[in-house]
């Protein structure tokens, strides 16, 4: 696949003020077509407050979000979702009561639903939308290997599979661009391993650029093109995943510095 | 919700449904029920055909409540504001010319001089109820749960304040009574079969995947692209110009209409409704409906025998108190039993 020059994804200087407390500052990204990006930083340094800026969950207090040229700083979620922009949650949210299916199927409302006199009146353009939804989620459900699953209801699954079908809802909103906040919380090293192969899969053969936030540093290590490094809200590093490992500022604020180490001895 | 054996494979699901089939079937069912309707009307007194036909109205108020709050989680108790909006807007337009000007002498000329046939009545009382929702639901939908709740409950009292002291438009707190009684049970009949027609294709379409994914997780939902603000206030505004149609209809079958006549007890009784049969339910909320409207006009003659008025309130809410404890999600979940989703083609899934 050719690599689109133009960036899909375009932060700039994106700051977020809660208070007194600066949780975001001056964070920058550039997400051009196929990159995979990782970003880790320790506890509270501020990587989901990054992404829920970026999806316009919460309005940054300064700073610009570009997706495909277009600026949509400060726009709602569900707009932001329609430009290209999908996501996972840290803490899985799945519309528990509605079958695998139907999860997924709601990825494709933004782009396809008949109307609203269109349904209610049931219109040839009504089962159009419709089949083309239904066919879309079928391809996906049997790309991800959903297929024993798409008739159960998503809260019934187990952890690792409603990881998948949260995966899969993001990919069936046809995104340019896919946040994962931590996709391999709470999974096993051989779930963890497979799900390495799922991103890097989707990575390539879509052209979706990624960008991953990880504690699990081997999926990290093994995965990511770039890496990037938060902490206390700023990037302290973007580069090399091995020059991370060797970077002084990286292991000061995952370790502290070596004196107050050797204090603490 | 549940699946049924068919929908146990991606191939099962993903097959178009046979349009054709279902309709027809929903054809018969529909014609099946105009014949009991039919067999009501011959075999009954008047005041049981009347009884029966509340009870089908109510059926599909029960069902206008389970679009705009079951499929979208939320908690409105406005229905019999809507209501009352729609019987009024209706009576004002159907009521006989002659003594409109002693009795309503306020209205502008054009009004004063028309007396309109039910049909257009009906449809601009729920219109102008639809209207009124849009306005409300953009302030009142941004507040949840309980807010929500206690900001349609005020609209009750809001609206109700209003027809009582507008004196020269509504005739204030004594009604408006000899009403035309223009409708029967054909009319509820016809109602329910299309307010459940409706409900069944916003719930099984993309449309109602999207609103019930709101209820399921708003954020998710955001984030997938959906604007759940605007399906909120859509599923609000449906259940609002039904029962807006509910109300006339009503109005026009007991041939009067005070401002007391959709009081909050009924805004209880529609959510009880409701919340028995499944939230989201449409089989639920017509069975609950038919159930508690059953059990109450029965236990009346107790009630007046035994000199204990009120029993039946206290029933329906031990019957509540009861579902809740033992089913917590309603007789029916938010889903429909796999037999009636067969023949009325559900397609298996939602």
């Amino acid at each position: 696949m050719q690599a689109d020059a133009a960036p899909k994804l375009e932060i700039n200087d994106l700051s977020k003020r809660f208070g007194g407390l600066l949780a975001v500052d001056r964070y920058n990204l550039v997400l051009r077509q196929a990159d995979l990006v990782g970003l880790i930083g320790p506890n509270g340094a501020g990587k989901t407050t990054a992404f829920n800026l970026a999806t316009g969950i919460l309005r940054p207090t300064a700073g610009r979000i570009r997706i495909a040229g277009r600026d949509l700083t400060g726009a709602r979620p569900h707009v932001i979702a329609k430009a290209g922009l999908a996501r996972t949650f840290q803490n899985i949210r799945l519309f528990a009561d509605l079958t695998v299916a139907e999860n997924i199927m709601c990825g494709g409302h933004a782009r396809h639903a008949a109307g609203t006199v269109s349904t209610l009146l049931q219109l040839p353009s009504f089962w159009r939308a419709e089949q083309t939804l239904r066919n879309e989620a079928y391809r996906l459900i049997e790309s991800l290997d959903l297929g024993a699953l798409a008739a159960r209801r998503a809260g019934d699954l187990s952890y690792g599979d409603q990881r998948r079908v949260e995966i899969g809802r993001a990919l069936a909103t046809q995104p340019d661009v896919l946040l994962l906040d931590e996709p391999a919380a709470g999974l096993n090293p051989s779930e963890t391993s497979e799900l390495m192969a799922f991103i890097r899969k989707v990575n390539e053969t879509l052209g979706i650029a990624i960008l991953v936030v990880e504690h699990d540093m081997s999926l990290i290590m093994g995965l990511c093109q770039r890496l990037q490094v938060l902490n206390r809200g700023a990037l302290i590093f973007e580069g090399a995943p091995q020059q991370a490992q060797t970077n002084e500022a990286v292991i000061e604020a995952y370790l502290g510095t070596r004196r107050r180490a050797k204090a603490n001895a | 919700m549940i699946p049924d054996a068919s929908s146990t494979s991606v191939e099962a699901w993903s097959r178009p449904r046979a349009p054709q089939w279902s309709f027809i079937a929903s054809l018969v069912i529909v014609c099946l029920g105009a014949v009991v309707v039919f067999t009501m009307t011959q075999w009954l007194d008047r005041y049981a055909v009347t009884l029966c036909a509340l009870l089908l109205i109510n059926a599909a108020l029960a069902v206008s409540l389970t679009v705009s709050n079951g499929l979208s989680g939320l908690f409105s108790l406005g229905h019999p504001a809507f209501m009352t909006i729609g019987a009024y807007v209706a009576a004002i337009l159907t009521f006989p010319a002659t003594r409109k000007g002693t009795m309503l002498p306020d209205l502008p000329e054009w009004l004063a001089a028309i007396e309109a046939p039910m049909l257009p009545a009906v449809l601009l009382g729920g219109g102008v109820a639809g209207l009124v929702s849009l306005v409300v639901g953009y302030a009142v939908l941004r507040l949840k749960g309980h807010y929500l709740a206690v900001a349609t409950l005020g609209l009750i009292i809001v609206v109700q304040g209003l027809v009582r002291n507008w004196d020269g438009l509504t005739r204030g707190g004594s009604g408006l009574s000899g009403l035309p009684r223009h409708v029967d049970i054909w009319w509820a009949y016809g109602y329910l079969v299309i307010v459940v027609a409706l409900a069944w294709r916003i719930k099984y379409s993309s449309l109602g995947r999207a609103i019930m994914a709101v209820r399921e997780n708003e954020l998710a939902a955001e984030c997938s692209g959906i604007n759940s603000a605007r399906l909120k206030i859509l599923a609000f505004s449906v259940g609002a110009v039904l029962a807006g149609v509910g109300g006339a209809l009503t109005a026009h079958l007991i041939s009067v209409i005070t401002p007391g006549t959709f009081s909050i007890v009924l805004a209880f009784n529609l959510v009880v409704m409701v919340v028995i049969g499944g939230a989201g339910s449409i089989t639920g909320a017509v069975l609950a409906a038919a159930g508690i409207t059953l059990l109450s006009e029965s236990l009346r003659p107790v009630e007046e025998a035994a000199n204990l008025y009120g029993l039946s309130q206290v029933v329906v809410a031990v019957c509540l108190i009861a579902v809740l404890y033992m089913r917590p999600s309603g007789l029916f979940g938010s889903g429909e039993p796999s037999i009636v989703k067969r023949i009325f083609g559900g397609r298996g899934q939602a």
